[in-house]
């Protein structure tokens, strides 16, 4: 199964950092991955996005132009990919900040209240992570260990506290 | 074997230098290549290096200039407007046969451009990276590991001929993270350099490191020796990935970020029954030009693939040298194309062969 995978949103909200646990998810389970940021005027805009690539075969273009999986948490990302997702494929939208969904038939879309969700369970901001939880549940795109190994190289040494935390919340948000 | 590490291109070219030995850092920030420098500013004051942001891109290369001089392995990065203001201290570097290591993460241009990937510089690298009679060694890496493997050679391959190196990567090679593998560190400390300007106690004649010959019989004479160099360099250096070439018919030639997306595009149109093939330059300067030729013994047609308006596709036509067609597909201005652009492209000319 080749995943390709786009996580977009609102600077900040920690795309990037949602991209990175599932590549080195992905590289632990011994894939081929690939991590691309976007880096350009839309993100000095306020959005970021970032594709992320898991395969077993050697990984050609990094850049996701046709997701068969989205991870969106705000609106502006959601329709401006939304009609891109391919058919067959996944979506995971943060609920309460994308407010219009459009209905497409082909596609799986999950809505997920994860900020407020994060906030009721002690884990203000990993958001992000409760939706990757979430993507997990859905895709099973590593082993469940190569998850909360990747979620140890991805913390920094000195947020290192925060470990803890990150398993909680992708666990919670497998449970959505 | 060392543990897979998930690594940005631009960090990883950093470590690869380091790794290789290099301890001098001359740059100006520039997107998208500044981790490069970031990565520099770190590590280098923790191994007793040099790293030293300059005023200008202007005076960095004059830094490299003068550091390659004495003997020691130096670094300079930057971007397509930034390399544009270096040309001239590369062009000095040419003329005094002092070896050092270039990285432009190419943008889109001209001007100042935009900051999205493109391999519009491939001109510049191979033709004009400064004025006068001159060539650098320009090395196109296409994968993360591929940044390192080609910066732990560059050094190599810069002394051993004593000029100038270009790792000829762009903004998607650079911000993208992929599994590497970095090698152990080399010890570079016994490579001798008879000709560096490094102090020697008056124990030897001292060496001068000079561009400037005055009496043009002299000077012909120094271009022509180093034009000798450079055909041993085109005999021996020329790299290629051949991918599927033993029997293609439409034989893509794509380096960089765009090979990567061929390859794709190769691969799908294998599958729809297209005799496809890519051609992966791996060495631009020099370029592979046996590589393309072999190829043509089964090509009906050739598409050089780029991110510019058509640039590598020039020295794919010198190596066909009018045996078999010639085809360019290629985007810019920082436009990445999709694999199933490039497909389109070779069906279109699978269609008109048959």
């Amino acid at each position: 199964m080749n995943y390709n995978v786009l996580f977009a949103g609102f600077g900040g909200q920690g795309i990037l950092f949602q991209g990175k646990v599932m590549a080195y998810a992905g590289l632990i389970d011994g894939q081929e991955v690939s991590w691309l940021p976007s880096y350009g005027p839309e993100m000095r805009g306020g959005t970021a996005n970032c594709s992320v690539c898991l395969s077993h075969e050697p990984i050609g273009s990094p850049l996701v132009v046709t997701p068969n999986a989205f991870v969106v948490l705000n609106g502006p990302s959601y329709n401006k990919f939304i009609n891109e997702v391919e058919d067959g494929g996944v979506v995971v939208y943060e609920s309460s900040l994308v407010p219009d969904i459009v209905e497409r038939e082909g596609i799986t879309q999950y809505g997920v209240d994860a900020t407020r969700i994060a906030e009721e369970n002690g884990l203000k901001g990993l958001g992000n992570i409760i939706m990757l939880g979430k993507l997990f549940s859905v895709l099973h795109f590593c082993d469940e260990q190569s998850l909360y190994k990747a979620v140890e190289k991805c913390v920094p040494p000195k947020k290192a506290h925060l470990i803890e935390a990150n398993i909680k919340a992708l666990k919670l948000g497998m449970t959505l | 074997m060392s543990e897979r590490v998930l690594m940005k291109g631009n960090e990883a070219l950093a470590e690869a230098a380091l790794r290789a030995g290099c301890r001098n850092f001359f740059g100006y920030p520039i997107t998208p290549q500044t981790e490069v420098a970031a990565y520099m500013s770190k590590q280098l004051p923790k191994v007793g290096g040099v790293y030293m942001q300059a005023e200008s891109e202007v005076s960095a290369i004059n830094m490299v200039l003068g550091c390659g001089a004495s003997g020691k392995r130096a670094l300079t990065s930057s971007s397509s407007p930034g390399i544009s203001l270096k040309t001239e201290g590369i062009s000095y570097m040419a003329g005094s046969d002092v070896p050092a290591v270039i990285v432009n993460v190419q943008r889109g241009g001209p001007g100042l451009g935009g900051i999205q990937p493109s391999q519009s510089d491939y001109w510049q690298a191979t033709r004009a990276p400064g004025h006068g009679d001159l060539h650098i060694i320009v090395l196109a890496p296409s994968t993360v590991q591929e940044m390192v493997d080609l910066m732990m050679g560059a050094f190599d391959i810069a002394e051993k001929y004593r000029m100038p190196a270009m790792i000829l990567a762009d903004g998607m090679l650079g911000q993208m993270m992929e599994p590497v593998e970095i090698p152990e560190a080399v010890d570079v400390s016994k490579i001798e350099k008879p000709w560096a300007t490094n102090g020697h106690r008056n124990k030897r004649p001292h060496n001068i490191i000079n561009s400037l010959y005055i009496e043009a019989q002299e000077l012909e004479s120094i271009v022509k020796a180093r034009f000798e160099r450079y055909e041993q360099i085109k005999a021996n250096e020329q790299r290629a990935e051949c991918f599927m070439t033993d029997d293609s018919e439409i034989t893509i030639v794509a380096y960089g970020a765009c090979a990567r997306v061929a390859k794709n595009a190769v691969r799908a149109a294998r599958e729809k029954g297209i005799k496809a093939g890519l051609i992966r330059p791996i060495t631009l300067w020099p370029f592979p030009t046996d590589a393309v030729r072999n190829a043509a013994a089964t090509t009906k047609t050739f598409i050089s693939v780029e991110m510019s308006m058509g640039q590598m596709v020039d020295d794919v036509r010198l190596a066909v040298n009018g045996a078999v067609p010639v085809e360019f597909f290629g985007r810019t201005g920082g436009v990445i194309p999709t694999p199933n652009e490039v497909l389109a492209q070779i069906e279109k000319n699978a269609g008109g062969t048959k």
